[in-house]
């Protein structure tokens, strides 16, 4: 059949909206939940979704004649109601994998959530999760040594790790930074952690933080006979500066390293998850900036596609919230991008908010992080929706301690070994956590203090997010 | 639980890992935790050191690991076998998990004396 050019503004479902295309194992699929303007048909709505995120554009132009865009084109495949929610619907939409740089997260959002999302023929876009074609993770690096390679190195099995947040976050001289990381790791944590905006400000300078801090694990290390680490964070304004200070911590004999990928970028994690992979070190993730991404149930991109994306660039742990904590977090849903950080495989269950069945093959896995707002009263809970393939951060609640930083750290791992002994033991944690905290505060007198001093802060409110069920 | 009032001064411990922060267990205690390695699947192994080389990564392995084994009797006599022959030895026990190639738990049955 000939094609002729025709100028002019076609609609978008005559060419994108294909009900009845099956999509290929090495297809991207993405399910967006889309709200469209008042009067636009959902086809339309789901088409243009396909079109705007892959080969088209408003006009039909003539070099489209010049390749194959049958080929090339995304196809909107299926739409699905929301459940609980008229306005708006699910549409499913398989993209071809050459249209995909190998390797390259960042290609990958840039087509997806490019400029789709300010698509005049909508009110709200979200996406909300990416099945990624086995193919296609086999050409990203993942995770620099990934949780396995962790365990063995740091020497860590059968339970969960605890770290903590150095507080104040901001104002503390280096050396005195220094000393609340030797406190926390002398008292019982397995790591501690830079704030995510503690870069090198005038108070403190990274180089200096980096050697007094170097000092506190060394002699933490050598004091307790077990292996410590603290997160020095790299994240800084230009790369080459960035990957000047993990030479440095690699060189202050460090084995982890910290970047914010969502500030810093894909380009940037990506680089660094391969420096790490090079140097053998490990590469702590933090998520600042989120929030704006992933909080609005319509509009943005969903936290689990942000956690897939993270683990294809790059990451060994990565924040993932607590549930139980001040962070918004709903359980469900959390324990589904949980799933996507650890698991080789993960089937598609809409009760947590999987669209897809994801296929992970060999890739490293990556620790969940738990962090913000917690204390030894939650480690019952915590321990049981997160498992041990995670770290627990207690930063408030190691160092708000009466009587300081390694009484508190004491507390939270006395706590910790508890629960890890009790579930191993058969018992019920969420149930009976308050007699198991109780017994093992009875040699424990940090614990005790511990318990007298956080038992009434709870942090309930409803979440914001929540998964969409009728 | 008694709670003083009194600042606390807190002593580091020397500790080894996983369960270095309780109190010694008792033979039950230790019977559970070997129980429950068998009931995951996970292969029990022996690993002994003396305490001055305790930072290392490897330990001495005790025998080979115990493939197949379901008997926690048996487990216990190999702990106590090992323990009788390295009296001053730290003695720890593994639970090898060939799905994940790691350690489902290890933790230290007896502490040399070092």
């Amino acid at each position: 059949m000939a094609k002729n050019y025709q100028a002019g503004v076609k609609e978008y479902r005559e060419m994108y909206w294909t009900p009845d295309y099956v999509p290929l194992d090495t297809d991207l699929l993405a399910c967006f939940k889309c709200t469209g303007q008042p009067g636009v048909p959902r086809e339309e709505v789901a088409a243009a979704v396909a079109a705007e995120s892959s080969t088209g554009t408003w006009s039909t132009v003539w070099s489209e004649l010049l390749t194959d865009l049958e080929y090339y084109k995304g196809r909107a495949y299926r739409i699905e109601d929301v459940p609980g929610d008229s306005e708006s619907f699910y549409a499913f939409i398989a993209y071809p994998i050459d249209l995909f740089e190998e390797g390259s997260i960042v290609n990958v959002l840039t087509s997806l959530v490019g400029n789709v999302f300010g698509f005049k023929a909508l009110k709200h876009l979200r996406l909300e999760d990416i099945r990624f074609p086995i193919a296609y993770i086999k050409t990203c690096g993942g995770p620099p040594a990934g949780i396995q390679v962790e365990r063995d190195r740091l020497n860590k099995y059968g339970r969960p790790m605890l770290g903590a947040t150095i507080k104040p976050k901001l104002g503390l001289s280096a050396k005195n930074y220094g000393r609340a990381v030797y406190e926390c790791l002398r008292g019982g944590l397995d790591l501690t952690k830079d704030d995510e905006n503690v870069n090198s400000q005038p108070f403190m300078r990274w180089r200096d933080r980096f050697e007094f801090v170097a000092e506190a694990v060394m002699k933490s290390q050598q004091e307790t006979g077990e292996r410590k680490g603290h997160y020095l964070n790299v994240t800084a304004s230009t790369p080459e500066e960035m990957y000047k200070r993990a030479e440095f911590a690699k060189e202050l004999g460090m084995p982890i390293i910290m970047h914010d990928f969502l500030t810093g970028g894909f380009t940037a994690n990506t680089g660094l998850a391969n420096w790490c992979r090079d140097n053998g070190m490990l590469l702590h993730i933090h998520r600042a900036m989120h929030a704006v991404i992933d909080r609005h149930p319509k509009h943005g991109i969903h936290f689990r596609v942000l956690a897939k994306c993270l683990r294809l660039s790059g990451g060994d742990h990565l924040h993932t919230g607590t549930v139980v904590g001040k962070l918004e977090g709903d359980r469900a849903s959390t324990l589904g991008f949980v799933d996507q950080l650890r698991e080789s495989f993960v089937p598609e269950d809409r009760s947590r908010g999987v669209f897809f069945d994801q296929d992970w093959g060999s890739m490293a896995g990556v620790f969940a992080v738990a962090s913000g707002g917690i204390h030894v009263w939650h480690m019952p809970s915590l321990v049981t929706i997160f498992g041990d393939d995670s770290v627990l951060q207690f930063g408030g609640g190691t160092q708000g301690h009466p009587w300081g930083n390694a009484a508190g750290a004491a507390a939270n791992r006395v706590s910790l070994e508890a629960c890890v002994k009790a579930r191993n033991e058969g018992r019920e944690l969420e149930k009976e956590g308050g007699d198991i905290l109780r017994e093992a505060a009875q040699h424990s007198p940090e614990l005790a203090m511990a318990m007298e001093t956080w038992k009434e802060i709870k942090f309930e409110f409803e979440t914001v997010d929540k998964l969409d069920v009728g | 639980m008694q709670v003083t009032s009194e600042m606390g001064d807190y002593v580091t411990k020397h500790t080894l890992e996983t369960f270095g922060f309780l109190p010694k267990f008792s033979q039950d205690e230790v019977y559970k935790q070997i129980a429950y390695v068998l009931a995951q699947g996970w292969t029990p192994a022996i690993e002994h050191e003396h305490p001055s080389k305790a930072f290392n990564h490897y330990w001495t392995m005790w025998k080979l690991p115990f493939f197949g084994e379901q008997d926690l009797g048996h487990v216990v006599a190999e702990l106590e076998a090992c323990h009788r022959k390295y009296p001053d030895h730290h003695i720890r026990l593994l639970g090898y998990d060939n799905y994940t190639q790691s350690q489902g738990l290890a933790f230290v049955v007896y502490e040399g004396r070092g």
